[in-house]
C-alpha cells in the first residue's frame, strides 16, 4: 500500500472500521429500563477505573471502547453540566442537551481528518417522574445519536447480547428481575456456548432510581447488595479473554464478514501495542 | 477547530475544583471576580444575621435566624442562612445575603463536582479549606463593605464526631471546640451558650440550647430576629450526625421554640445559671 490517492469514502470506512475494532475488543455494556428508572450493567473486573458514572442528578454515563477518551468525555459532561446548572438552575440539565454535546463533539472528531477517531461508544440516560419519560441515548464514534426504548448494548459482542436481551425483556421489571436478566445477557455466548455465570465481583452495576429521597438519583450497587440481588446463581465461571468476535455497532453500515480479532500483543498488523479496552 | 465541538478545556482532566474550573472557563460567573469601583456599597445590600452551632454526643446542630435588615427596615422575615453543603455537612452564612447564597450555592457545586469527578468524597478538613478559598477570593468585595463570613460544620466519618469551622473575611479558618457563633448577634449568642451548655447534650437538648441561644442574640441585636410567633416562623436548624444531615421539619422546631417562649414569659431572661460549678 503507498500513498497515492485515498478517496474520501476509503477514508472515511478506514476511519469507522479502525474504531469498531477498538469498541469490540471490550466488554459490553447493558442499558436497561426497568419500573423505577435506568438500570446499567456491565462486566468490569477493575474496582478503580469506571464504565458508569453519574453526570447530574437524573443523567448517568456509560461507554465502551478507549479508557483515556471516555474518561475526557466523562469529565467533560459533568463539568458541562454542573456549568449549566449553576449559571441556570439545576432543573435545566438535560440529557438531550447533553448527548447533542457529545454527538457535536465526537462528529467533529471523526470527520475531521486530522485526529485518530475515538474508539468510545457513549450512553446518555436521564429518567423522568414516569418510565414514559426516561431517556436512553446511545452515541456512536462518529457522532450518531439514537434514541433507544427498554434496553441496548453497547462494545463487545453487542449482538449477542441484545439478541439475548430481546427474547426476554418484559417491561416494568422489577430491580432484581431486570438484573438478573442483564447479567444473563451478558455472560451469554452465541453459537451454542456455555452460558458463563459472571461472579460479583466482577461486575459494575449502577441504577438512576427516581424512587431516591435524594435529589441525586444515581447510585452503584455494591457487591453486597448484588449478591442480595442475584440470589444464588450456581458456579461463576472465570471471564472470557477479551478477544471476541467484531460486533456490527453502526447500523447505518453493511456489516463485515465476522471474523475473530488476534489478541493485541506486539505489532502485529502494523498497531501499536494497547491495553485491552474496558 | 471547529467551535461546535466541547471546548477542549472541558475535555482535558486536572483541577477537580469547580470553582477552579469556572476561573478558567467563565470568570464571570464567580462571586469574587467582578471588578467594582472603589467605595462602599454595604449599605445597599440586606445584611445581619447570628448563626448559631453547637457539637454533641451524636453530632452537630447549626441553626440560624430568619432576619435579613437593610439599615432600619427588615428586608425579609423569613430569609434562610442555613444550607446543606452535603449530605454530612452544612454552612450557615453572616453577611450581604445576596452574596451568601451565590456562595453557598458555588460551594455545593463545587462539593459535588469534586465527588463527581472523582468518585470519592472529600475529607471534612478538604471541604472546610475549599470554603476557605471561596471566602478568600471575596476578599475584594468584602473591603467594599460586602462581606460574607460562614459558619462550618459538619460530621466528620474518619473521627465519629461533630466539628466546626469558623472563618474571617480574609478566609482565614479556625476550629472551634464545643460551640460557636457568627453575625452581629454572635457575642449575645456564645454568652448564652457559655452558661447553657454542657457535654452530655442529646439532640434535643443541643436543639433547645440553639434555640435558646438565637432568642438571646434577638434579644440584643436588632439585625437578629426572635422567633416569630404569630406568623410561625421559626429559626432553620439543620442537625448532622453520622446518618447523614437533615433540616428539622418546621413543626418540630416550632414544639421547641414554643417551650422556649413559654419558659421566657416566666423568667423573660432564660433558664438560671448556678453562681459556682
Amino acid at each position: 500500500m503507498g500513498f497515492g490517492y485515498v478517496s474520501p469514502e476509503q477514508l472515511m470506512k478506514d476511519r469507522a472500521d479502525f474504531a469498531r475494532k477498538g469498541i469490540s475488543r471490550g466488554r459490553s455494556v447493558v442499558g436497561l429500563q426497568y419500573a423505577d428508572g435506568l438500570l446499567f450493567v456491565s462486566e468490569n473486573p477493575s474496582a478503580a477505573l469506571h464504565k458508569v458514572s453519574e453526570i447530574y442528578d437524573r443523567i448517568a454515563f456509560a461507554a465502551v471502547g478507549r479508557y483515556n477518551e471516555f474518561e475526557n468525555l466523562r469529565i467533560a459532561g459533568v463539568r458541562l453540566a454542573d456549568m449549566r446548572g449553576y449559571s441556570y438552575d439545576r432543573r435545566d440539565v438535560t440529557g438531550r442537551g447533553l448527548a447533542n454535546a457529545y454527538a457535536q463533539t465526537l462528529g467533529t472528531i471523526f470527520s475531521s481528518g486530522g485526529e485518530k477517531p475515538y474508539e468510545v461508544e457513549l450512553f446518555v440516560g436521564e429518567i423522568g417522574d414516569t418510565p414514559a419519560d426516561d431517556q436512553l441515548y446511545r452515541l456512536t464514534y462518529d457522532g450518531q445519536v439514537a434514541d433507544e426504548h427498554g434496553f441496548a448494548v453497547m462494545g463487545g459482542a453487542a449482538d449477542v447480547v441484545a439478541g439475548y436481551l430481546k427474547e426476554r425483556y418484559v417491561e416494568g421489571a422489577g430491580l432484581a428481575d431486570a438484573l438478573r436478566l442483564a447479567v444473563a445477557a451478558l455472560g451469554h455466548a452465541g453459537n451454542g456456548d456455555g452460558d458463563r455465570v459472571i461472579p460479583v465481583d466482577d461486575l459494575e452495576v449502577a441504577v438512576l432510581d427516581r424512587t431516591r429521597s435524594q435529589p441525586r438519583k444515581f447510585s452503584r450497587l455494591s457487591p453486597a447488595r448484588l449478591n442480595t440481588l442475584l440470589g444464588d446463581r450456581g458456579a461463576t465461571s472465570a471471564p472470557q479473554s477479551p478477544e471476541v468476535t467484531a460486533a456490527e455497532v453502526a447500523p447505518s453500515e453493511v456489516p463485515p464478514p465476522a471474523r475473530p480479532q488476534p489478541p493485541t500483543t506486539g505489532n502485529e498488523g502494523g498497531e501499536p501495542p494497547v491495553a485491552p479496552p474496558l | 477547530m471547529s467551535e461546535s465541538r466541547i471546548p477542549a478545556s472541558y475535555m482535558t482532566p486536572g483541577s477537580s475544583s469547580f470553582a477552579d474550573f469556572l476561573a478558567s472557563a467563565q470568570p464571570d460567573l464567580l462571586p469574587g471576580r467582578r471588578t467594582l469601583p472603589m467605595g462602599d456599597a454595604a449599605g445597599l445590600a440586606p445584611h445581619g444575621t447570628t448563626i448559631v452551632s453547637v457539637t454533641y454526643a451524636g453530632g452537630v446542630v447549626m441553626a440560624g435566624d430568619r432576619r435579613a435588615t437593610m439599615g432600619n427596615v427588615i428586608a425579609q422575615r423569613d430569609i434562610q442562612k442555613v444550607f446543606p453543603a452535603d449530605e454530612f455537612s452544612c454552612v450557615g452564612i453572616a453577611g450581604t445575603a445576596g452574596l451568601a447564597v451565590e456562595m453557598v450555592r458555588l460551594f455545593q457545586v463545587e462539593l459535588e463536582h469534586y465527588e463527581k469527578i472523582e468518585g470519592s468524597t472529600l475529607s471534612l478538613d478538604g471541604k472546610a479549606n475549599r470554603l476557605s478559598a471561596l471566602i478568600r477570593g471575596n476578599l475584594g468585595m468584602a473591603m467594599q463593605g460586602l462581606a460574607v463570613v460562614p459558619l462550618f460544620a459538619g460530621f466528620d466519618l474518619e473521627q465519629n464526631i461533630g466539628r466546626i469551622f469558623s472563618y474571617d473575611v480574609t478566609g482565614g479558618r479556625y476550629e472551634e471546640t464545643a460551640f460557636h457563633s457568627v453575625g452581629s448577634g454572635s457575642m449575645f449568642a456564645r454568652g448564652a451558650l457559655k452558661k447553657l451548655y454542657r457535654d452530655d447534650l442529646d439532640e434535643t437538648g443541643a436543639v433547645t440550647a440553639v434555640v435558646q441561644a438565637l432568642y438571646d442574640a434577638a434579644d440584643d441585636d436588632s439585625a437578629t430576629g426572635g422567633p416569630d410567633m404569630t406568623r410561625r416562623i421559626f429559626p432553620v436548624v439543620h442537625v448532622i450526625t453520622a446518618d447523614g444531615g437533615r433540616r428539622l421539619p418546621d413543626a418540630e422546631v416550632a414544639a421547641v421554640a414554643d417551650r422556649v417562649v413559654g419558659g421566657r414569659m416566666r423568667r423573660p431572661d432564660g433558664p438560671i445559671a448556678e453562681l459556682e460549678a
